[in-house]
């Protein structure tokens, strides 16, 4: 249960004018996991999410939530404004630090799982409604007049005898007040921010080159690193010999490590030279051997026999009497790096027993903790600022890109900021792992699946990361996606195995839905086709159990004119998936100017996330998360050789460019419970464009990259 | 060993090797933070300056190359270039990291009242944006050379 505390006279906390006397309200949030699963209640005290109103009218909001290119610092303050009674234009975001405010422990601050909106729709228009409620009381005192007779609007609360007054006028007063439990708030039809396509209040800061993220962060007397990490995973570093780094001008220290060395020096250029000068031996470990074809040579090992039970659904021996047909494929991905256009960096600044930390990192929350006990400094002594993060995706969790600059600044008694060369931070990714499904469905007299069998192969996120979370053999991150195909199956069975791949994976961008809607919806296209009929026909006779998702599916097949037959030479693919809370339909519409190419007439999306904060930030989610997944679809693929990653840098990791894509449109539905965002757009992509392929004369394309499959752009 | 630079109208004298790519120079010696680190190898972009007037990656050009050809970076264009008021009002953005290069790849595209077409745009935009902006940043180009 959300908590609202009046912290005016006590807080301290960054961007807060406190001294001018204006009114504080903490917010007190639940506690989610990376899958948005609520793991604790809110915990009273446990504050870093704040509405602040100044006497001069400023609103100065205070996110816990992370910005790195989702809209978050956007729609979070939107629900606020909207409660709250706002004047939009006097709206101030603030990003929280990873620090207690006197004396109160942090909330947690995890930023990921498309939660951000979802899980503070509510906490936050609370909070936006009391100090609404708190500015009309203050009016109310003034005016001496009832409570119930005053109203608030656009940062004005006014009475029926013409009385009017500012928020920031009311502000020192409000400040004095006890806030009221159980603030009623708006309904659906009265709101008159939430809804409205707004722009991105870090627009023009991004435009400009303002805006400060991590690899920007300025501190006085910084000196600058560059980390050199072991190529193969698991090894170790043998031997170091710095003389030819410490050669280099500029370059100030080699710090070896055990499976890393960092080189500070007074900028990053002579830093990275003076790493490329040394010649480390490194001790390879148990990976030295690993490679593409070993880890595909266990998975399809793994494939060959049963794993373990994820869902095991109805009553396979009766159905089977109605099966005439069976049907069977196999589909298979690569592992992916999530390539942020900002490499890893961070900067640290470690005095005596206090560390101090810029880390854009979607945890830090979290990684406080971490860097507390890591470094055995006691959690108050920690502070981490949150700059802007140039792209996440799930890459930036964890201690990996942080530990570097701590070790740095420790060695140098100095800030220093650690950034990762381009090559450092793609052969050290936290891999999407390689995924293989094979599909069997036993077709009954209309070509409808009575039996459906999934057996799925996916190294384990969990079991690096989350261990507790593997329940009976099966990673529930590796099956979400999998295990509740919207699809009228009375007869379902999915297991599951998790060979090892001896390399570090991760939460890349839509998890495991990046490649069980791939693998689902590429063999629902191929059913259709078996039974002779449109796939999206034959989807809806599928779908009579979800009605939802087939009107999503319904709306995507209008917008994008699917019952009128695309141009010759054109083909078509639909594909429909649920994801974070939200179901998403996509056709790709292309053409094949030859067998081996393709170029893209136009993308359509439709997405029910149930509530629209802002949809102009929904339709730059959904498009983007178009194109990231078009880019891995077309061209990801990082391999392993030797224990490492061979892939080092964008010519041979490469991306969608503008000269690719086409005209996009997206369309929003709402009605149902608020859902998920950012990652929702990605899973339906791939199959649509594989089955796009297929309805414009191609060939079915099973495993991805496409441009391995012999058809690249045009 | 001193370079003398002139960046954005001024000139500056920089202690740095002579191999130090203009990035470095403009990141770490002048503080100009809006020019982006992304590849090191002049494929994305985000590094994108101006040198001499032509559209440039300054990842791979050496200070000791640029020679007198003056630097121009997204901090000269003032905030309120037609194309960044574009992009504004256009919400191009979405991390905003690639955007100051798209911004400089695309001003030289604008320059002189040009009017690019979608060839020119796709010849031209091959900076990468991780976050998938492509069709947003050419609506932005077309509005800012008053095509929209």
């Amino acid at each position: 249960m959300t908590r609202i505390v009046n912290v005016s006279r006590r807080a301290f906390i960054k961007g807060a004018s406190v001294a001018t006397g204006g009114l504080v309200l903490g917010v007190s949030l639940p506690v989610f996991d990376a899958f948005g699963q609520q793991v604790a209640p809110a915990q009273p005290g446990r504050l870093n999410t704040f509405v602040q109103i100044d006497p001069d009218g400023t609103v100065t909001i205070t996110l816990h939530q992370a910005e790195m290119g989702q809209g978050v610092q956007t729609s979070l303050p939107m629900i606020v404004a909207e409660e709250l009674e706002a004047d939009w234009s006097r709206i101030k975001v603030v990003q929280a630090d990873a620090v207690p405010v006197n004396g109160m422990e942090p909330a947690a601050m995890g930023t990921g799982g498309s939660r951000s909106v979802r899980v503070n729709f509510e906490p936050l228009s609370k909070a936006g409604a009391t100090a609404r409620q708190l500015m009309i009381q203050a009016a109310a005192n003034r005016w001496a007049v009832p409570v119930s007779e005053c109203s608030a609007k656009a940062g004005v609360v006014s009475h029926p005898s013409g009385k009017t007054e500012t928020f920031g006028n009311l502000a020192r007063g409000a400040a004095l007040l006890t806030p009221p439990q159980n603030v009623a708030l708006k309904a659906a039809a009265d709101r008159r921010i939430v809804g409205k396509p707004t722009t991105r209040l870090d627009a023009r800061a991004h435009a400009t080159g303002a805006a400060v993220f991590g690899i920007d962060v300025g501190v006085a007397d910084l000196l600058v690193g560059t980390v050199v990490n072991c190529p193969i995973f698991g090894g170790r570093l043998k031997a170091l010999d710095p003389a030819p780094a410490m050669a280099v001008r500029g370059v100030l220290r080699v710090i070896p490590k055990e499976d890393y060395f960092v080189v500070v020096a007074t900028g990053f250029w002579p830093a990275k030279k003076g790493a490329a000068a040394l010649a480390p031996q490194w001790e390879p470990g148990p990976n030295a051997k690993n490679s593409t074809a070993a880890i595909d040579t266990l998975m399809q090992a793994a494939l060959k026999k049963p794993g373990a039970v994820a869902v095991d659904r109805g009553d396979a021996k009766s159905a089977a009497k109605s099966v005439k047909k069976t049907f069977s494929a196999t589909y298979q991905v690569p592992f992916l790096h999530h390539a942020t256009m900002e490499p890893m960096n961070a900067t640290a600044w470690v005095q005596g027993d206090k560390i101090e930390v810029w880390a854009p990192t979607q945890n830090a929350g979290r990684e406080r903790y971490s860097i507390a006990e890591e470094f055995k400094v006691r959690p108050e002594n920690v502070n981490v600022h949150v700059p802007y993060m140039g792209g996440g995706f799930g890459r930036r969790i964890g201690m990996g890109f942080i530990r570097p600059a701590i070790v740095a600044s420790q060695a140098m008694g100095k800030p220093v900021k650690v950034i990762w060369t381009r090559q450092e931070d793609m052969t050290h990714g936290m891999m999407r792992p390689c995924a293989v499904s094979k599909l069997t469905a036993g077709l009954d007299e209309s070509g409808l699946p009575a039996l459906w069998d999934n057996r799925l192969v996916v190294p384990s996120i969990a079991e690096q990361l989350t261990p507790n979370r593997v329940m009976n053999g099966v990673d529930p991150i590796s099956v979400f996606g999998a295990d509740a195909p919207r699809y009228n199956l009375p007869n379902q069975k999915l297991d599951y195995a998790m060979p090892q791949a001896g390399v570090p994976l991760g939460f890349w961008r839509s998890v495991p839905h990046s490649y069980n809607a791939f693998f689902i919806e590429s063999f629902v296209d191929e059913l259709a086709r078996e039974a002779g009929k449109d796939p999206v026909a034959y989807r809806r006779s599928l779908m009579t159990a979800y009605p939802r998702h087939l009107a999503v599916l319904e709306r995507a097949a209008k917008e994008a004119g699917w019952d009128t037959p695309p141009p010759a030479g054109h083909g078509r693919g639909i594909a429909v998936h649920e994801s974070f809370g939200s179901i998403c339909a996509q056709v790709v519409e292309l053409s094949m100017p030859s067998p081996a190419t393709i170029r893209l007439v136009k993308l359509t999306a439709v997405v029910d996330c149930g509530v629209a904060v802002n949809p102009r930030g929904i339709e730059t989610q959904i498009e983007g998360g178009m194109v990231f997944a078009l880019s891995a679809a077309m061209f990801g693929r990082i391999d392993i050789k030797d224990g490492a990653a061979v892939q080092k840098d964008f010519d041979t990791y490469r991306m969608a460019l503008m000269a690719h894509v086409p005209p996009v449109s997206v369309h929003i539905m709402e009605g149902g419970p608020i859902g998920g965002i950012t990652e929702p757009g990605v899973p339906p992509l791939a199959p649509a464009l594989a089955n796009a392929i297929v309805a414009a004369g191609g060939k079915r394309v099973r495993k991805l990259p496409i441009i391995d499959e012999g058809i690249g752009f045009a | 060993m001193a370079f003398s630079i002139k960046v954005n109208g001024s000139q500056h004298a920089v202690d740095v090797d002579g191999d130090t790519p203009l990035l470095w120079v403009l990141r770490d010696s002048l503080g100009l933070t809006g020019t982006k680190y992304g590849c090191d190898a002049g494929i994305c972009g985000a590094c994108t300056i101006h040198l001499g007037g032509v559209v440039t990656r300054s990842c791979g050009v050496t200070v000791q190359d640029a020679g007198d050809r003056e630097v121009i970076t997204i901090e000269a264009l003032g905030g309120s270039h037609p194309l960044q008021n574009a992009w504004v009002e256009g919400d191009v953005s979405q991390c905003g990291y690639c955007q100051t290069g798209q911004i400089m790849t695309a001003a030289a595209l604008i320059a002189d009242g040009a009017k690019p077409t979608d060839a020119d745009i796709d010849k031209a935009m091959t900076n990468i944006c991780r976050c998938g902006t492509y069709n947003r940043i050419r609506a932005a180009i077309k509005r800012a050379s008053g095509q929209v």
